[in-house]
């Protein structure tokens, strides 16, 4: 028998119960769409947070005073209890070692700005010139902080777009005075508007010499060095030099928490990877439900056309030509539903895309590879039973019912 | 041209063993007209069966065209129904979603030959019945006599030199009947061995040979 005959003949038995053949077809295409769109959006999150993170600057190597057993994004982590204090002099040391092409000392605090009547609370972060280009952030109007020794308590300050428009409103603040706690500073410049990264705003901060930040809280110590390192494969060895650097200068003892971007960044993503295949994976489960849905209406047509079949191997038709017969309407179902799948899948997910035009939506390649292949499998798996039944008909018997 | 020689076939109905065929023997040359008749269950549609080889007898030898054919496997019985044996049923058994033409051509479909090879065929074996006109209607657009002869047509297409039909008048009125009948005789005369099953009288004495059955026995055979 032809191989064009055969999908010609299985094809005429399924157009002739067209709505049967479109439903097992619907149930294979919402299956093999929930994959396709479910991986969709696991991809979507994890580009989006990779996004996140390389908006925080590239090649970034994070010190943290205290020490940390464990590595991670976690709060606990990142607020390590300190012993020694992380001072400006170490920053100004790390900022010497090969490799490192910036580094930025952090404070962080909140505290009234004022300007005449007006007045709100502030993100105050205390640093130096290199934050801007480490930080990824973009400059409005003005200048950034001055270059020059990080111990300068220059009192110039530069506004988040936020906070400028609602201090100033359409004023063009350069050259202003506003009050940061009780110290005057001047505006020399604002930041574009940015928005959220990493649930941290910089439109509401305002940025001062870290000096002036120290002075303003009250401390002597940093809440971060930002380490900027040449380059990715800089990355470890920086690492590594800046935490025995820290070492020596805290009399032997490794009181920091030193972090890679990069380590953050493989662990977040290896997480979403395992999430989108987790998802993937319940979906597929529906491919199963599909597959044993068609085994079920191929064992109801097997017992329907007991006397085609019968008619078949009296014309002389082998128990093998009788099976690819039915395992090619089994195959073509589940293409026609796979194929369906995808179109729904690739549909639902530009919808998803248009409605939430931040997340990178799209199914990746291998996910609809793996969901069409799935999809085959689990039909032609689930039709070997009906169709070896069909196979071992008793062409005798069967013909002689009506 | 067929040898049957002892052929016992047994079936099993609930817990009771019924001999269907008891130790028949039976031979039967190229070309003949034989009319097989019996009342029910007088095992005349089991020995077609096995003569048709959609069944196998459970002792006894089966030899046709001076082959040993009871011991082939499932793919080699299938090849010898497919190349030597046309069957023709009292229900047609005619594929309901399949145009005339497309059921004639089935036998051709399953033996691999060539769509472009078919097709010249079957508005032959059409026009041998005399359904030319009928070529794309669909089974339930034809009526009994014209679904009998689309069936004849099917079963010769592989010019099969057996031709078994199975009480192929029993859902047509005497007069299409007739007709059938002697379509069936015409291919005996160009040389096709014609075994037909029947309960009608009529049908019976028009063939050259008459086998008449009885719980699984040959009871009477010879010239009519």
């Amino acid at each position: 028998m032809k191989l064009a005959d055969t999908f010609a003949l299985a094809w005429g038995s399924l157009a002739q119960q067209p709505r049967r053949t479109a439903l097992i077809g619907l149930a294979m295409s919402i299956g093999v769409g929930a994959v396709v769109v479910l991986t969709a959006l696991g991809e979507g999150a994890r580009g989006y947070v990779l996004a996140q993170f390389a908006g925080l600057g590239s090649n970034l190597v994070i010190v943290i005073p205290g020490r940390a057993e464990t590595t991670g994004a976690a709060p606990g982590v990142l607020s390590g209890q300190t012993t020694r204090d992380l001072t400006l002099a170490d920053a100004d040391a790390v900022s010497r070692l090969p490799g490192v092409s910036g580094v930025a000392p952090l404070n962080v605090g909140t505290a009234q700005i004022t300007r005449g009547s007006l007045g709100r609370e502030v993100v105050l972060l205390g640093s130096t010139a290199p934050l801007l280009t480490i930080r990824n952030m973009h400059l409005g109007q003005g200048h950034f902080l001055p270059a020059g020794a990080n111990d300068q308590t220059t009192p110039v300050c530069v506004l988040g777009d936020r906070i400028r428009s609602e201090l100033f409103g359409n004023a063009n603040p350069l050259g202003e005075w506003v009050r940061i706690g009780d110290r005057r500073f001047r505006v020399i410049g604002t930041l574009a508007p940015q928005g959220q990264q990493m649930g941290f705003n910089t439109d509401e901060t305002a940025v001062i010499p870290v000096a002036a930040a120290q002075q303003l809280f009250n401390t002597p110590s940093l809440f971060r060095i930002l380490i900027e390192a040449r380059g990715r494969a800089a990355v470890p060895r920086v690492k590594q030099a800046t935490l025995d650097l820290l070492k020596t200068r805290h009399e032997g003892e490794a009181d920091v928490t030193v972090i890679a971007q990069d380590a953050i960044l493989a662990t977040f993503d290896r997480l979403l990877t395992a999430l989108t295949l987790a998802v993937g994976g319940i979906a597929a489960i529906s491919l199963g439900v599909a597959g044993v849905l068609i085994m079920n209406v191929m064992l109801v047509s097997v017992a329907q056309r007991r006397s085609e079949i019968g008619l078949l191997k009296a014309l002389g038709a082998s128990g093998q030509q009788v099976r690819s017969l039915f395992m090619v309407e089994a195959g073509l179902i589940s293409a026609l539903g796979a194929v369906g799948g995808v179109i729904l899948g690739l549909a639902a997910s530009f919808v998803l895309g248009r409605v939430y035009p931040q997340l990178p939506i799209v199914p990746p390649f291998w996910a609809v590879a793996a969901a069409v292949a799935t999809a085959l499998g689990a039909g032609l798996l689930f039709a070997w039973l009906p169709a070896r039944r069909a196979a071992k008909l008793d062409a005798a018997l069967s013909l002689a019912r009506r | 041209m067929i040898q049957l020689d002892n052929i016992s076939r047994t079936f099993q109905v609930g817990d009771q063993q019924v001999l269907a065929l008891r130790e028949v023997s039976l031979s039967i040359a190229a070309g003949e007209y034989i009319a097989i008749m019996g009342p029910s269950g007088s095992g005349k549609s089991t020995l077609l069966n096995l003569l048709g080889l959609l069944d196998r007898p459970d002792s006894g030898r089966y030899t046709l065209d001076g082959r040993d054919v009871t011991g082939l496997t499932e793919v080699e019985t299938a090849r010898v129904r497919r190349e030597k044996i046309g069957f023709v049923f009292q229900f047609f058994h005619l594929v309901p979603r399949l145009t005339a033409a497309a059921n004639v051509a089935l036998p051709l479909l399953l033996a691999g030959v060539p769509a472009a090879e078919r097709k010249p065929r079957v508005a032959q074996l059409l026009a041998e019945v005399g359904l030319s006109e009928r070529a794309e209607h669909l089974p339930s657009q034809l009526s009994g006599g014209q679904l009998q002869r689309v069936a004849i047509a099917r079963a010769m297409s592989m010019h099969p030199a057996l031709l078994l039909a199975d009480e192929p008048t029993g859902n047509l009125d005497r007069a299409t009947g007739r007709e059938v009948m002697s379509v069936l005789e015409g291919l005996n005369q160009r040389g096709a061995t014609l075994i037909v099953i029947t309960h009608d009288q009529e049908v019976g004495a028009r063939a050259r040979r008459r086998i008449v059955m009885e719980d699984g026995r040959i009871l009477h055979d010879g010239a009519t």
